[in-house]
């Protein structure tokens, strides 16, 4: 960084910009979100359209991934499954940051009784592997996607709450902050204006990623058949009802894993990007 | 450093409790109960036999009652008989568990063997093609779904070699050989993904010892550029990556569910799955606790490693 002076001064975009990965992240997940907009216009046909004398066809001309047990068009729903899977991600990550980082200012900022319960009930959702408890509270709250949907964000704000607090310990000692408070402004304006906007960046690469995790999540919950339901064509409902026909027909298990693998690299390349031009500490 | 283990171990326990109530909340709040899992369609007309089952499991009794005398028991150890199985579910866990452990362990080795050696190779050559190669395909080993990885493997390995997932799983005491064979890809599977997260860390941690003046030193004093990464730099890059490791080790517990279910091996995760579809209450919450327990020593034991690895940290 020092022999090359311009770096420092150099504006946020044009550094992330200078990573290439990212933009390679971010055309992908441009292109994902242009597949899942636009699923209805590209599909090559209805995704739930069952044909049974066209089932099990291998990938050939006309259906270029082949076709599943009930003869639906694999290509279609495997773009489909864009929606479900992006759809699922944005939202859980959406009610993740914002019940997430609205914990995290107030237990930052208000301190005291606030910061002990809040982060008593942080530390136990903490206290369990990630995965094992999504699989769980989606388990109890029954399949279906607005289910999975909160699963995800349930395990996921605690982490929203962490990278909020901390700048806002710090910052809430901060002169100007007390200036604030001096000429009377009030705990919502100070918090909203002047604290926020301190949180933000952090709280952005945290979503990022956790959009990439979120995504790997939907699809495990789905292959576990906590998720999505069939016939809906979430990656993860396809690959599990790809299981059975594994010899017979592995195109039904590939394609969507290749799906979401993309789907999942393109988040974590941006994630990862955003993450080294924002928070440049290393070790 | 032992008040701060202290400290510690008494916020543990205050997780620990909130752990207990909210899995004993919550496992009560899916619709049906053990009742209705075991009469099935009976249940609809045979109001007696509900409600002398409903007696039986202590299912009339006001929650919070349930939650005392189920509580007061796992204080003194005691977490119960599963109730659809009368097996004690201590004893149910501990026949699960070697399976996760074996898993867990093959996994954080297979991560140690790719990542580390990995990750020092893309410091060395930082910016090269080879080194943004390395980083991509960490990032994707990082981005494929430990299932599908599974379900790959196992497609490749059955048309190649007619090979198929063991249907009954062996004890590495009674036949190792066979035992390896079938935990060996599930364990690999695993470990991809906390190898692409050993990997950037060992990348990053590296390149920051790099830059420290004592390697320049080293170099100046004329040591061979094998001793200087070998022997001064890797020594101080291997302390977070060892942290890193460990908490990985953590996560590695919560992913086995899926990699048991692929390869239907008889781990922690399944057990836990199937508790919570047949209702059976006291498996389903001593599990839970159970899995906390480690995953909280597991992370505790790494920080109070770290301290002891890097005598500057220091804990107040």
């Amino acid at each position: 960084m020092l022999n090359n002076p311009t770096r420092r001064g150099a504006p946020l975009l044009s550094r992330i910009a200078r990573n290439r990965l990212v933009l390679v992240g971010l055309g992908m997940a441009v292109f994902l979100i242009l597949m899942a907009v636009f699923a209805d216009v590209i599909s090559p046909r209805d995704p739930l359209a069952v044909d049974v004398a066209a089932a099990l066809h291998p990938p050939n001309s006309k259906e270029l991934f082949g076709t599943d047990r009930f003869g639906r068009d694999l290509l279609s729903r495997v773009i489909h499954g864009s929606r479900i899977s992006l759809g699922i991600g944005f939202s859980a990550v959406t009610i993740a940051l914002i019940v997430g980082t609205f914990l995290g200012l107030i237990s930052g900022y208000f301190g005291g009784v606030w910061d002990i319960v809040i982060s008593r009930v942080m530390d136990v959702f903490f206290s369990f592997p990630v995965l094992l408890l999504a699989i769980a509270i989606a388990a109890m709250l029954g399949p279906g996607i607005e289910n999975a949907v909160m699963a995800i964000a349930i395990v996921y704000a605690p982490f929203f709450s962490r990278v909020a607090r901390g700048p806002v310990l710090a910052e809430r000692e901060k002169e100007y902050v007390q200036a604030a408070r001096v000429i009377g402004a009030g705990h919502s304006r100070i918090l909203w204006r002047h604290i926020f906007p301190n949180v933000l960046s952090p709280v952005i690469v945290q979503a990022s990623v956790t959009i990439a995790y979120a995504i790997l999540t939907e699809a495990s919950l789905s292959y576990l058949g906590l998720g999505t339901q069939p016939p809906a064509p979430s990656w993860g409902t396809t690959l599990n009802e790809g299981r059975t026909y594994l010899q017979l027909a592995p195109w039904i298990s590939i394609f969507p894993g290749i799906a979401i693998m993309l789907a999942v690299l393109a988040f974590n390349l941006v994630g990862d990007g955003l993450r080294d031009a924002l928070d440049p500490r290393m070790c | 450093m032992q008040k701060y283990i202290a400290n510690r171990l008494l916020a543990m326990i205050v997780s620990l409790f909130g752990v207990t109530i909210i899995v004993f909340l919550f496992i009560r709040l899916i619709p049906g109960t053990i009742v209705e899992q075991m009469l099935g369609t009976e249940a609809l007309t045979s109001y007696e036999t509900v409600e002398s089952l409903r007696r039986y499991f202590g299912l009339d009794q006001p929650v919070y009652v349930q939650y005392y005398q189920w509580i007061t028991r796992v204080l003194v150890g005691d977490l119960g008989n599963s109730w659809r199985t009368a097996i004690p579910v201590l004893q149910f866990i501990f026949s699960r568990l070697p399976v996760t452990i074996e898993l867990t362990g093959i996994a954080i080795i297979v991560a140690l063997l790719i990542g580390v050696p990995a990750g020092i190779v893309s410091a060395l050559k930082q910016n090269s093609m080879g080194d943004n190669l390395a980083r991509l395909v960490a990032l994707t080993g990082l981005s494929i779904p430990v299932f599908w990885q599974g379900t790959m493997f196992i497609l490749v390995l059955s048309l190649a070699f007619r090979w198929a997932p063991a249907i009954e799983w062996v004890p590495p005491t009674k036949n190792l050989v066979a035992n390896l064979n079938m935990m060996l890809l599930p364990g690999f599977c695993l470990g991809t993904a906390s190898a692409a997260v050993i990997m950037r860390m060992t990348r990053s941690c590296m390149l920051e010892v790099l830059r420290q003046e004592y390697i320049r030193t080293a170099r100046a004093k004329g040591l061979a550029e094998q001793v200087v990464i070998i022997a001064h730099a890797l020594k101080n890059a291997m302390i977070p990556v060892v942290t890193v490791a460990g908490l990985q080790m953590g996560y590695l517990l919560g992913g086995t569910v899926v990699v048991e279910e692929v390869f239907t091996l008889p781990g922690i995760g399944r057990l836990l799955l199937w508790a919570i579809y047949q209702r059976d209450y006291p498996t389903v919450q001593g599990t839970v606790l159970f899995v906390a327990v480690m995953f909280m020593a597991v992370n505790l034991l790494v920080d109070v490693l770290y301290a002891f690895l890097d005598p500057r940290i220091r804990y107040a």
